[in-house]
C-alpha cells in the first residue's frame, strides 16, 4: 500500500462560471435543435388539422368524388387506391430491397458489390418524376393502359435503394462473432444469413423499410402518368387508379373552394394513414421481443 | 463418447502470411489438451483449423491432414457436416441476441432441420444441466433472451449450445478470458466433468488454467508446435529451452 498521506491533496479548482455558462449554452443549443426539427412537423400537422378536419365526415371516407358543382362526395376510392398502389410497391420493392441489402452485406465485398452500391446511391438521387417516366415507358406503354400496377412499380423502384442500403448497414452492425457461433454449430452460410444475421438485425431492417414506405406513400410525381387517377372505384391492377396524392394535387390546383377544402382533408388523411401504418408495423414487430434482448 | 484427434503436417495461411507450420500432434480421446503460447503464435488458428472455421475468414486457407475419430476433416466431407460433430466455444460469449435461452440451446438442432419438440425439450434440459446452468435459468427458458444473462452465464449457455448437437469433440478458444474468477472456476469444473463425454481442446493464456484442467499441453511459438507432452512434464521439466523460458515468464 503506498502511503497516501504523503500525496498532495488533489485540489480541483471550483467549477468556473465560464464552464457553467458553456454547459448551459451547449444544452440550450441541443434543445433548440430538437425544437427546430419538431416545429415544422408540428406546424404542418396542426395546420392540416385546422384546415382539413372540417371536411372530414362519413361521406368523405366512403364516397367517390362528385362532379364539379355538386356538393359532398369523398375520397374513398383514392384512399383505397393509395392502399392498393402501396401494397403493390411493397410486395415488389421490399423483397428486392432486402435481398440486395443481404447480398451487399454478406457477399458484396467485391467489384460487383461496389457497382450495386453505387447504383443504389444514384437511384436514390434520381428525381421521382424521372422514375415515373421510366415506369410509364416499361409498364404503361407495354400494357397500353395507365394502371395501379404501373404506379406500384414506380414507387417500388423508389423504395428499393433506400431499403437496400438500410438493410446492408443493419446487417453489417451484427457482430461477426454471432455469425461464427452459427458456423461453429454446422449451420450453412445461407441459413446463418437468413435465420441468424437477418433475424438479429430485424428491427433495424424494419426501420429502413418503413422509412422507404413513408417516403413514397405521399409521392405524386411518379403517379401522374402511371396510376393516372380515377374518379371511380377501381380494384383492377391494369386500370387507372385514384391515389390520395393525385387527388390532393388535382383538387389543390382547381379553382373551386369546395375542392380546396377536400384537398386539405385528403392531406390530413394521408398523413394519419402513414403515421398509422408505420406505428402499426412497429408495434407488431416489437411484440415478439424477449426480455433483455438487444 | 469422445474420439481421438490426429493432425499431420497442418499448415495454415492468412493470405500470404503463414500462421501454422507443419503441425503434427495426436490428442487422446476423452482427455483435455491445452494449447498455450504467447499472443499471435497460432493457437487460435490451430483449433480453428480442426473444425475448418479457419477458412470462413476471407483469404485464409489450410492444408494437411486432420483426422477426428473416423472423420477425415480436409477430405471429402463438407465443412458444415464436420462442424456439426465438433462443438466450439469462443473467446467472448456469443449467444444469439434475439433468441430465448431455450432457442439458443436448440439453435444448432433447429437450424439443421431437427423438429421433434419433445426430444428438443429433453436435449435442451440435458445440455443446460451438463453446462451447470439449468438451475439458474429453468424458470425463464423461453421468456428471457440469451443476451440478458451475465457474462459467465452466457458462456455456459454457449457451452450448452455446443453440447446440444452432441459433438464428439469440444474446442474451446480461450473460453474464460472474458470472465471473472468465479465464473472461470465454474467453467473449469465443467471441463472436468465434460471430459467423460467429450474430447476437449482448450486454448488458454492462463498457464495455471492449463495445469488445472488439461492432461496434455502443447506449446506453440511463431506458428510452430515447440513441445507437446503431459501437462506435468511441460510445467516441471520441459525439454525445450523455449518452453522453459515461456512458462517461467522470461518472455511472452
Amino acid at each position: 500500500m503506498p502511503d497516501t498521506t504523503t500525496l498532495p491533496a488533489a485540489t480541483l479548482p471550483p467549477i468556473s462560471l465560464r464552464r457553467t455558462v458553456t454547459n448551459a449554452m451547449a444544452t440550450g443549443c441541443a434543445v433548440g435543435a430538437v425544437v427546430l426539427v419538431l416545429a415544422p412537423l408540428g406546424a404542418i400537422f396542426g395546420y392540416l388539422v385546422y384546415k382539413g378536419i372540417g371536411s372530414i365526415n362519413w361521406a368523405f371516407l366512403t364516397e367517390t368524388p362528385k362532379p364539379v358543382g355538386e356538393a359532398g362526395g369523398g375520397m374513398a376510392n383514392a384512399i383505397a387506391g393509395t392502399g392498393l398502389i402501396l401494397l403493390i410497391a411493397s410486395i415488389a420493392g421490399v423483397p428486392i430491397g432486402i435481398g440486395a441489402g443481404i447480398y451487399l452485406a454478406e457477399y458484396g465485398r467485391n467489384r460487383f458489390g461496389d457497382l450495386v452500391r453505387f447504383t443504389a446511391d444514384v437511384l436514390n438521387g434520381v428525381p421521382s418524376i424521372v422514375i415515373g417516366i421510366v415506369a410509364y415507358a416499361i409498364v404503361v406503354l407495354t400494357q397500353k393502359h395507365f394502371s395501379a400496377l404501373a404506379g406500384g412499380v414506380a414507387l417500388a423502384i423508389m423504395m428499393i435503394p433506400t431499403i437496400t442500403r438500410a438493410t446492408e448497414e443493419m446487417l453489417l452492425l451484427v457482430p461477426n462473432m454471432v455469425r461464427e457461433a452459427a458456423y461453429g454449430l454446422g449451420v450453412s452460410r445461407w441459413r446463418t444469413t437468413l435465420s441468424i444475421t437477418l433475424r438479429t438485425a430485424t428491427s433495424g431492417v424494419i426501420t429502413g423499410v418503413m422509412l422507404a414506405f413513408a417516403r413514397v406513400a405521399g409521392e405524386t410525381a411518379p403517379l401522374l402518368f402511371t396510376a393516372f387517377g380515377n374518379q371511380f372505384w377501381n380494384w383492377r391492377l391494369n386500370q387507372p387508379t385514384a391515389a390520395l396524392s393525385l387527388q390532393i394535387f388535382n383538387y389543390a390546383i382547381s379553382p373551386f373552394d369546395e375542392w380546396h377544402r377536400q384537398a386539405w382533408a385528403g392531406a390530413l388523411i394521408l398523413i394519419v394513414l402513414i403515421v398509422g401504418a408505420v406505428s402499426a408495423v412497429r408495434i407488431a414487430a416489437s411484440r415478439g421481443t424477449l426480455k433483455g434482448a438487444n | 463418447m469422445g474420439v481421438g484427434i490426429q493432425v499431420e503436417k497442418l499448415n495454415a495461411w492468412f493470405g500470404k502470411t503463414q500462421a501454422l507450420r507443419d503441425i503434427n500432434i495426436t490428442m487422446a480421446a476423452n482427455h483435455c489438451t491445452a494449447v498455450i503460447g504467447p499472443s499471435g503464435c497460432g493457437k487460435s488458428t490451430f483449433v480453428r483449423c480442426l473444425n475448418r472455421m479457419h477458412e470462413t475468414i476471407p483469404e485464409a486457407h489450410a492444408t494437411g491432414r486432420v483426422r477426428i475419430g473416423d472423420l477425415d476433416v480436409y477430405n471429402g466431407t463438407s465443412a458444415t457436416s464436420i462442424r456439426r460433430r465438433i462443438g466450439m466455444v469462443f473467446q467472448k460469449p456469443n449467444p444469439f441476441p434475439t433468441m430465448s435461452i431455450y432457442d439458443n440451446v436448440a439453435a444448432g438442432l433447429k437450424l439443421n432441420g431437427f423438429r421433434d419438440r419433445k426430444q428438443l425439450d429433453e436435449i435442451v434440459e440435458r445440455s443446460l444441466k451438463l453446462s451447470a446452468l439449468w438451475e439458474e435459468v429453468k424458470d425463464t427458458l423461453k421468456k428471457k433472451s440469451g443476451a440478458s444473462l451475465s457474462g459467465g452465464q452466457q458462456q455456459r449457455l454457449c457451452i450448452a449450445r455446443a453440447l446440444a448437437v452432441q459433438p464428439e469433440v469440444l474446442l474451446m478458444d480461450e473460453p474464460c478470458s472474458a470472465l471473472d474468477p468465479i465464473s472461470t472456476g465454474k467453467i473449469e469444473e465443467l471441463i472436468f466433468q465434460l471430459k467423460e463425454h467429450f474430447t476437449i481442446v482448450i486454448v488458454t493464456h492462463n498457464m495455471q488454467q492449463a495445469s488445472r484442467v488439461a492432461e496434455f499441453t502443447g506449446f506453440f511459438l511463431l506458428g510452430e508446435l515447440i513441445e507437446f507432452d503431459k501437462t506435468e512434464k511441460i510445467f516441471t521439466t520441459p525439454s525445450d529451452k523455449r518452453t522453459e523460458d515461456y512458462i517461467t515468464g522470461r518472455f511472452g
